[in-house]
């Protein structure tokens, strides 16, 4: 017997089959590959990280990271200590939840040499896409130790040249904060570079992505600012 | 019939020169002109998509007498999108770094106009056997492009080929054009190349 490929009944029944085993079928290898390409996402961010302590091209990133990190701590906007690590697996939302009192703010505690480090994570918006990055602060608070800076959609060639080295060597030893003053962050991008020990000079045809990068720091740090704070105070007798 | 005729070699070598997707047929090139600012990228997913349109043409082959006609469009759309899923799930897990490089244009193999029209052209009337050196070649046809627009673009943009710095070239500013690493670029690359194939098959 042939089937009549064309009846309503043999379509709608091998439209019905098709998708269900194309369901099962992805559902299947999905569930299979999911740890190694969250270990992929993870080293990644790792990776991300070490890039902002000027560690860059590592063979073993997870080694490396684990060598270089102290703590992975948890803070709230007023400077208190939530969590002692796991700072790790605090998802970008927690970070950027709308209510301050709602905020999980993570800080990796590195030491590289003798220095210990402090990195935040850095989120913004450039002209097309999400912004993100990592910047590292020697243990005054105050002093780029080190930037890395990523973008999801920003042009080839003008915006998207704020993942080139070059551009974030520049930040390195620039002052984020005034001294004993953390209310308001000074680091920035500028057309016009006034203060030369807190700014950068914008990327030429890149104006917005350069703006993004500036507001980045702005609204990136300004939650940490009570955590740095209670530091200093912690710090200086 | 051998598995290696005339008329299968002609299939499987056609795409490659004379019938070429990209070239001849003009097919195709929206990703070639997203992913080649590097030879990497280019390679990947020239491979990528040589392996999806040779899978999807067996698959296809195969049912082509169970198709209903009406929803045979829906059916080739279903395998390919499953296909490249399946594809770009391997190489998140696999080859993370190139998949984040290739970022949506491996989702959008699905839209590859060569995958559709080998789908409608070629594997709803041929054995799996043929449909699977069409795809082949088809696939291959397209990697052979982007390899040389990424090749191009990657050495005169960057001086450097699959990442690795090329230490003579390096110092010298022409090899740092920034212009190349545009899609622009790649577009007028792709045309040199339709140029020179034109020049050379004089017949078509």
């Amino acid at each position: 017997m042939k089937l009549n490929t064309n009846s309503n009944i043999y379509t709608i029944v091998y439209a019905s089959v098709m998708v269900i085993v194309v369901a099962f079928c992805l559902a299947f290898i999905s569930d299979l590959l999911r740890p190694l390409q969250d270990d992929n996402v993870a080293n990644d961010k790792r990776s991300q990280i070490l890039a902002a302590l000027n560690i860059r091209n590592v063979e073993n990133v997870q080694e490396e990271y684990d060598r270089v990190l102290l703590r992975d701590i948890v803070v709230d906007v007023n400077g208190n200590t939530v969590q002692e690590s796991n700072g790790f697996q605090v998802e970008s939302k927690e970070i950027l939840a709308k209510n301050d009192a709602d905020k999980r703010l993570p800080v990796y505690v590195c030491k590289v040499e003798s220095d210990t480090l402090y990195v935040i994570p850095l989120f913004g918006r450039g002209l097309w896409g999400e912004l993100w990055g990592y910047l590292a602060l020697k243990n005054d608070f105050r002093t780029v130790y080190g930037v890395y800076m990523s973008h999801a959609s920003e042009t080839a060639g003008l915006g998207a040249r704020i993942t080139e080295e070059q551009f974030q060597e520049k930040f390195i030893g620039k002052m984020v904060f005034n001294e004993g003053d953390f209310a308001e962050v000074l680091l920035g991008v500028k057309k016009k570079v006034e203060t030369p020990d807190s700014e950068v000079d914008a990327i030429t045809g890149a104006t917005l992505t350069s703006d993004g990068v500036d507001d980045m720091f702005k609204t990136s740090l300004t939650p940490y600012n009570k955590f740095f704070e209670s530091l200093t105070e912690s710090v200086q007798p | 019939m051998s598995l290696f005729s005339q008329t299968n070699r002609e299939v499987l070598t056609g795409p490659l020169n004379l019938n070429n997707p990209v070239v001849a047929q003009v097919l195709g090139i929206c990703s070639a002109l997203a992913v080649t600012s590097q030879l990497e990228p280019a390679i990947v997913m020239g491979l990528s998509v040589t392996v999806i349109t040779a899978f999807a043409n067996v698959i296809i082959s195969l049912l082509r007498n169970t198709i209903p006609n009406r929803i045979r469009i829906i059916v080739q759309l279903v395998v390919v999108a499953t296909l490249v899923t399946i594809v770009s799930q391997i190489l998140k897990a696999f080859a993370y770094d190139v998949s984040v490089q290739l970022s949506v244009y491996v989702g959008l193999i699905i839209t590859n106009c060569i995958l559709m029209g080998r789908l409608e052209a070629f594997a709803m009337m041929n054995g799996p056997w043929e449909s699977f050196l069409d795809g082949v070649g088809s696939g291959l046809g397209y990697a052979w492009v982007l390899v040389v627009v990424g090749f191009v673009r990657e050495l005169l943009g960057s001086a450097s080929l699959l990442g690795y710095e090329i230490p003579f070239l390096a110092s010298c500013d022409f090899f740092h054009n920034g212009m190349m690493t545009m899609p622009a670029m790649a577009l007028i690359i792709c045309g040199c190349v339709i140029w020179a194939h034109r020049a050379i098959n004089k017949e078509q």
